[in-house]
């Protein structure tokens, strides 16, 4: 694989920051607006809404909040997601344009990088494109006689999952506990300091340059099924060559599970997979050919999310996977609403006791019971919903699993 | 009689360093509000003092005018905030759940025996603290741990032995 | 307003609202914890989830937070719902997980709304069987205990400490189940609002330490609806009492006054009460020796006084109907005020404002509505801090307005604070130093009085289009002149406050300047603020020309055979040398009071008088606003109100009002306030006691088995029992709110229009002052400056806790009390050689402790008396030298000024 380039010289030979010049030669945000709606790009932080659609809801013109903000959401902490890493450590310049674009659109002077901390590597690749963008005249006053300023601050997370979450990292940045806020209002009306404020993930930032550079039609030729564009697809866990990959969306899972991932690693067979990173529900073999797209995920009762597959063999426990994300979102919760601070810890104590094969029916029922108790609508934001995808749909999927645990009295995988 | 004493921040803050106040000088040109100043002068002072103790909470506070109160609830609300004095090395180790399929555990254990320390603990001779994270975005190379800066991947016992000797080398 | 269907049925309900207050409004049960009607909704605890449907048609219909959720038109939803009362039910059971279920000797048990929502959402069965979070608890001070296990986490207590009361030490800290609310380390909570958390608090988290000292359940307390007699504000209060003893003081709702909160000085500072200082018995002292007096000896005293050659000094600190019987007694022109000579003077200027028509005399309400603020020389927070809260809310106005440009809901609280940042409705103050208010002020000017006036009246001449060369203003007042001009002037609801603690009338005058200057269509909003609880009351029953020092001289003068002292230390209101001479020629100084003073020391007989708790009484607060207080309990002393003892034991309460309201100018709608057993149905009185109280038959057996007969009370609508009225809807009238389900102090919703509204059938008291037809004048300016190079100018300073002299007497409140101080510029302290912390003297003679503060400026010194000094004994101007002697043992660590950091003097 040729890697792309890390020097700013070395992009720009590679049409890096064409769709600057574009805007210097008199491309309108409103054309880029457009553009960026007539593209389809949804977003790539999770939820995949609409990019364009999103950005429209800034309000503009002469009586809007002079001061608006672009956020990049790099804060990657979902289990199981490794994408944005790549993006940041790999080409940095790509995400650096994309947000040029962004803010140019929305009318933004200030942009923030919203960095996970513990991405050392990150931060060095950045800060390196980011002085170099502001010696080439990208970033800062004026940019390339356009009228329009930009300045980028890379700021690094003190870490939290719900930093993740959009308006909880707009607290973060401001210096507060990172707990969410309420929507309405989005943070495209109110959001970071109240300005309006428009949220992306880094992934879906570095989609922008080719939208821009190479037009609409390019791009939505790039998907394979319903969607527009790539994506990045990852595969963890017990396959031959665990990895991340750009492949067009609308690929089959097989395709990306056994020709990129290579297949399980020898003696180990499937049992079944999040498609998505964390918070996605299970997926089962027999979904295999499904493609990874959108809606095609949706029908049988995941998302696609993130994009980056956690592959479930079939001699690990599927009960202690679940406990483990369990745990991870217990501890993750930010404490604010009752179903996620309460609810979590006691399931987490739940499969603590299953692991030590102390579990039993009342517990279990006491699973399900929060399955739908934390689930969308029921908690303040959306991290403790996620927390039941894998909870309910392992519920559901690996209900032997259970029993064999509460029957035996100790957890059958273990030898 | 005795007397209620009005508790202060300021009689028990330290003093900042020249280095710790510049740094929080140029954050300050980089946020609109002191607040959001707060939390990147906890790192800021983590960075130089390995955490951040009572007294040098207090004395960002005192710097930036803020309540002491409300930068204690920022700072321990964070994971990488430390309110307790670490070792030389914090050793944070991704227990999520691409690294728990690949039998994280089993390195832990490892560690934990090699160190005779478990999670949140420091090792006698202050070198090590043991300290798990969410997942550190690297599955495909899992298990992974981070010491200090430095990202560690695909981790056997063998290799977990060869980075605890080369760490004590370094500081030996 | 809009329409909306809750469960099938059709309710009119304002738009403007969430649901879960107009479900409230309407009197249903919806249980929540983190939604308050003054705080609005976050929706953390997810306990109001209701059922909504899209529209008739929707069958599934989705969960949704009724707290979050706008009341819009057409709305269709359901409480009862299955789904919905399932998830409320699951919201209690988790969030009670770690809860400890201490109910048995929880200081809550019982009103605690924990419980109350407990038993509404269905959770009857813990099925929680592992390990339960604990956590540390803090020394929080002498006011609050912290029993963080008991939390819910629902938020209440840093929203009403942080972002309502303004208060910085108390935090969210740690995260997901961990959560902790505390100070960054254990103290006093610093805020003088902190006891409101503990009804804030939903559960025992933070609890009355007071209470807890000599705790009782809240069903077994003897409870009347009272009125806090700590400063002018006249918050309404229930304080509730068992074997003889005050136990504790919560707020009662009075939506103009207080609405739901009172400050530290009115929780806290009752205990005076049960003091075992308390004067027990009428005395008579002859050559130092004290002698009971019995009933003869009393009929005689009184008889003597009523032959005619007696004066009276009545007292801001005692009711109308004690006043006023004492002016009967001795006849108008015999009657003098009780309050120094600046003060009287500066009380009739007041009261000739109350009744101009150009000003409006704004509610406590009002005033948490004005947009724009100028405080013209009164320390708020430590004079009338009600007030203080209240003007906190004001700033925040502009919030309001912002939200309401960007759509976004009112309640939507933390929404609205993010899109408003440090934007405030202006609030300007001009201070004699700094003040607890600076940290939401837009600027706080200190200098001397004349100073102060002078920017103030200078405000009002350019509000007004007139030149200000006459004050030689320096460049930058004249600019702050124009800020606060141009900010008054833009404001829809313009407020001036000041105030008499200065004892200053140029600051009075100019205030009402600037507010005459406002006024256009409608009467400004001119707030003034008198230090004592029936301070107002008392003026209006003294003539103008009565003054103390002209009692004092006839005494002096030997005029005087027989002084009648009315709950007053006159050592607070006059010179100590003039009040020595006069009281040495008096014949019979007789005193009345509940406790011993310097006054009753220099006594020929003193009367016990009852306590505030323990008599029914009407007070005049700052608006002019009468007020009734219920007897609580019987006194265990031998005090009577002091009516009672002027009037021979004959006179009841109500013949005294109706006396005064028919004879006393401006008391004509006193009798207003009374109610009428007549109103009841029946006839049947209102229970002082609740219909648990336990063990009345048994409560005194282990001294007489024998079952004392209940009291009777005949002068009130309230009994001593626990029968009368069975449900009583009344809220003014009741001991204790209590509806069916609601136990705590969140049943008041059931007793209000709407919530947050006015009560039912409640009285917020009655305007007493008439206005006048004809609008007065602007006043002309009178200044000058007294100070000089030796002598500083003088002024005073308050604190909340000390500067009343009954909750001084009160030992929660003298935990946090400081000794008399004077407060000095750095560049006089420097110049004076004093430090921070020294003692100094005052004129050569008084000591007190040295506070060099940034905020005082030169050339002047502010003095706080405490309990040592006498305000009176000083002229305008003072000189300040290093003391040897020792000040007090206090010092001044518990200052209750905003600039409390500035240590490094
Ligand atoms: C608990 C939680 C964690 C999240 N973490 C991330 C994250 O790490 N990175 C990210 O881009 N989006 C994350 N999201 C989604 C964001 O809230 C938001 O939808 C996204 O940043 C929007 O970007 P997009 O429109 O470009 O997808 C998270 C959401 C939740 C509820
Ligand atoms: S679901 Fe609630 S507690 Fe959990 S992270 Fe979101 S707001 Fe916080
Ligand atoms: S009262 Fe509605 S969520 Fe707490």
């Amino acid at each position: 694989m040729s890697r792309p380039p890390l020097e700013i010289a070395a992009y720009e030979a590679n049409d890096g920051y064409q769709s600057v010049h574009k805007i210097a030669a008199g491309l309108s945000s409103n054309d880029v607006l457009e553009t960026i709606k007539g593209s389809g790009l949804k977003g790539r932080g999770g939820a995949g809404f609409p990019t364009g659609l999103k950005w429209s809801f800034v309000p503009q013109g002469e009586n809007s909040p002079q001061q608006k903000y672009l956020v990049v959401n790099a804060d990657e902490m979902e289990p199981g997601t490794f994408k944005d890493r790549l993006l940041m450590e790999g080409d940095p310049h790509l995400l650096l344009e994309g947000m040029i674009i962004a803010a140019y659109t929305i009318g933004a002077s200030k942009a923030y990088i919203f960095l996970r901390g513990e991405y050392t590597t990150s931060v060095r690749t950045l800060k390196n494109a980011i002085a170099e963008a502001y010696d080439k005249g990208y970033l800062g006053k004026n940019i390339l006689n356009t009228g329009f300023d930009l300045d980028i601050i890379l700021h690094t997370s003190a870490g939290r999952y719900i930093c993740g979450e959009e308006t909880a990292l707009l607290n973060a940045l401001e210096g507060k506990r990172a707990n969410p806020r309420a929507k309405p209002p989005f943070p495209q009306v109110s959001g970071l300091w109240g300005k309006p404020t428009i949220v992306n993930n880094v992934e879906t930032i570095c989609n922008l340059p080719g939208i821009l550079t190479y037009g609409i039609d390019w791009y939505k030729g790039l998907g394979q099924g319903a969607d527009a564009g790539t994506k990045l697809f990852g595969v963890s866990g017990r396959v031959k060559n665990p990895g991340c990959w750009e492949m067009p969306l609308g690929v089959s899972i097989r395709e990306l599970l056994e020709e990129k991932a290579g297949g399980m690693q020898d003696g180990l067979g499937l049992k079944a997979f999040l498609p998505g990173g964390g918070s996605t529900d299970f997926m089962l073999p027999e979904h295999l050919d499904i493609a990874l797209d959108y809606d095609e995920i949706a029908k049988v009762g995941s998302r696609l999310a993130t994009g980056t597959m956690i592959i479930l063999d079939d001699q690990t426990c599927p009960v202690g996977m679940v406990g483990n994300l369990m745990k991870f979102f217990a501890h993750e919760s930010c404490g604010f609403c009752t179903p996620c601070r309460d609810g979590l810890p006691w399931v987490d104590a739940i499969f603590r006791e299953f692991e030590e094969g102390r579990g039993s029916e009342k517990d279990l029922q006491i699973l399900r019971e929060h399955v739908d108790y934390m689930g969308p609508g029921r908690t303040f934001c959306a991290l403790a919903p996620g927390a039941t995808a894998p909870l309910g749909s392992g519920l559901k999927y690996f209900e032997d699993d259970f029993k064999a645990h509460i029957k035996q009295k100790r957890c059958p995988y273990k030898h | 009689m005795s007397t209620q004493v009005i508790a202060t921040t300021k009689n028990r803050a330290r003093q900042l360093t020249e280095e710790e106040i510049a740094e929080i000088e140029h954050e300050k040109t980089l946020y609109p509000d002191n607040q959001a100043v707060g939390l990147e002068a906890l790192k800021i002072v983590q960075k130089y003092q390995g955490w951040v103790s009572d007294e040098s909470l207090m004395a960002i506070a005192d710097y930036l005018d803020l309540s002491a109160a409300d930068l204690e609830g920022v700072a321990t609300f964070f994971n990488l905030v430390y309110r307790q004095p670490v070792g030389k090395n914090v050793i944070l180790f991704c227990n999520s759940v691409s690294c728990w399929i690949c039998r994280c555990d089993d390195i832990k254990d490892h560690i934990s025996k090699k160190l005779d320390i478990d999670f949140g603990q420091t090792t006698e001779d202050n070198e090590f603290t043991f300290i798990p994270v969410p997942c550190l975005g690297d599955c495909d190379n899992a298990p992974v741990m981070m010491v200090g800066d430095d990202l560690h991947r695909n981790l056997t016992p063998e290799k977990v032995d060869e980075i605890i000797t080369q760490y004590r080398n370094k500081s030996a | 307003m809009a329409k909306i269907v809750i469960d099938g049925k059709e309710y009119e309900v304002d738009p403007n609202n969430n649901l879960l207050q107009e479900c409230l409004s309407q009197g249903l049960d919806l249980p929540y914890f983190c939604w308050h009607p003054c705080m609005g909704s976050v929706g953390a605890c997810r306990q109001c989830a209701v059922k909504q449907y899209r529209d008739e048609n929707d069958e599934t219909g989705t969960i949704v937070m009724a707290c979050m959720t706008p009341a819009t038109d057409g709305a269709i939803i359901s409480i009862e719902d299955e789904q919905a009362h399932d998830m409320r039910e699951r919201v209690i059971e988790s969030l009670m997980i770690s809860h400890p279920h201490d109910c048995p000797v929880c200081e809550e048990g019982g009103e605690c709304h924990l419980q109350d929502m407990t038993l509404m959402s269905g959770h009857n069965y813990r099925r929680y069987d592992k390990k339960k979070v604990t956590h540390r608890n803090q020394y929080l001070g002498p006011f609050i205990n912290h029993e963080m296990n008991r939390c819910i986490t629902c938020y209440r207590c840093v929203r009403y400490y942080d972002d309502y009361a303004g208060g910085t030490d108390l935090s969210a800290q740690a995260s997901h189940h961990h959560t902790y609310f505390g100070r960054h380390e254990e103290g006093v909570l610093e805020s003088e609002f902190s006891g409101n958390l503990v009804e804030v608090c939903p559960t025992g988290v933070f609890t009355d330490k007071l209470f807890s000292d000599h705790y009782t359940r809240k069903w077994d307390l003897q409870a009347a609806p009272s009125v806090c007699v700590g400063c002018s504000v006249g918050c309404n209060t229930t304080p509730g009492e068992r074997y003889g003893t005050l136990r504790r003081i919560v707020n009662r709702y009075n939506s103009e006054v207080n609405g739901y909160f009172l400050c530290d000085r009115g929780r806290f500072g009752w205990d005076h009460v049960n003091s075992e200082e308390r004067i027990n018995s009428p005395v008579a002292v002859s050559n130092g020796e004290f002698s009971d007096l019995n009933d003869e000896g009393v009929q005689q005293l009184l008889a003597d006084l009523k032959s005619g050659d007696a004066i009276a000094i009545g007292s801001p600190r005692a009711s109308n109907e004690s006043n006023y019987a004492l002016r009967c007694l001795v006849g108008v022109e015999n009657f003098y005020a009780g309050v120094s000579d600046r003060e009287h003077e500066v009380n009739k200027l007041m009261l000739q404002l109350h009744r101009d028509s150009a000003f409006n005399i704004p509610s406590v309400r009002d005033i948490a509505n004005a947009d724009a603020v100028l405080i013209v020389g009164e320390d708020v927070t430590n004079t009338a801090p009600r007030i203080a809260l209240a003007l906190r809310q004001s700033i925040r106005n502009k919030a309001s307005e912002l939200a309401a440009e960007n759509n976004i809901p009112g309640w939507q609280d933390a929404a609205v604070r993010e899109l408003a940042q440090h934007n405030r409705s202006p609030l300007f103050i001009l201070s004699n130093a700094a003040t607890r208010l600076d940290d939401v002020a837009v600027e706080t000017t200190t200098g001397s009085y004349s100073d102060q006036a002078r920017i103030a009246y200078a405000v009002a001449n350019a509000i007004a289009g007139q030149s200000n060369d006459e004050f030689g203003l320096s460049e930058s007042q004249q600019s702050l002149v124009e800020d606060i001009s141009q900010a008054l002037k833009s404001a829809k609801r313009p407020l001036l406050v000041t105030g008499s603690s200065n004892g200053e009338g140029e600051l009075i005058k100019a205030a009402a300047n600037v507010a005459r200057a406002l006024k256009s269509d409608t009467p400004t909003d001119l707030c003034l603020i008198v230090p004592e609880v029936n301070t107002l009351g008392l003026e209006m029953l003294t003539h103008t020309e009565n003054k103390l020092g002209v009692a004092l001289s006839k005494c002096t003068a030997g005029e005087v055979k027989k002084l009648v002292v009315l709950e007053n230390d006159l050592y607070r209101r006059a010179a100590t040398a003039d009040v020595d001479a006069a009281l040495a020629k008096v014949e019979n100084v007789i005193v009345l009071d509940q406790m011993p003073t310097a006054t009753t020391a220099k006594a020929n007989h003193v009367l016990p008088v009852t306590a505030f708790s323990e008599h029914e009484a009407t007070y005049v607060n700052y608006e002019g606003r009468a007020q009734l207080s219920f007897q609580v309990h019987r006194t265990q002393t031998g005090a009577m109100p002091a009516w009672r003892w002027l009037s021979d034991g004959k006179d009841d309460v109500n013949a005294i009002i109706n006396r005064c309201a028919e004879e006393a100018s401006d008391f004509d709608h006193l009798d207003d306030l009374v109610p009428h057993l007549s109103q009841f149905a029946a006839g049947l009185k209102i229970p002082r006691q609740s219909h648990r109280y336990s063990g009345r038959t048994a409560m005194i057996a282990n001294l007489d088995v024998h079952e004392p007969k209940q009291p009777i009370d005949d002068e009130s609508v309230m009994s001593f029992s626990m029968e009368g009225m069975p449900s009583m809807k009344d809220a003014s009238i009741l001991g204790t709110t209590w509806a069916p389900s609601w136990n705590s102090n969140q049943s008041i919703s059931k007793f209000q229009e709407e919530v947050n509204g006015e009560l039912k059938q409640g009285h917020t008291g009655t305007l007493l002052i008439i206005k006048n037809s004809n609008d007065g004048s602007f006043f002309a300016p009178a200044l000058s400056d007294a100070g000089s190079a030796e002598q500083l100018t003088l002024s005073w300073a308050f604190q909340i806790f000390g500067s009343d002299e009954l909750s001084a007497r009160s030992t929660a409140i003298q935990a946090r009390m400081t000794d008399a101080y004077v407060g000095l510029s750095p560049a006089d302290a420097e110049r004076l050689g004093i430090k921070q912390g020294q003692p100094v003297s005052i004129d050569g003679a008084a000591t007190a402790i040295a506070c060099v503060r940034e905020q005082v400026a030169a050339g002047n010194c502010i003095v706080y008396c405490g309990e040592q000094l006498n305000p009176n004994d000083f002229g305008s101007a003072v000189a300040i030298a290093k003391s040897d002697s020792s000040a007090g043992e206090r010092g001044i660590t518990g200052l209750i000024v905003s600039d409390l950091l500035e240590e490094s003097y």
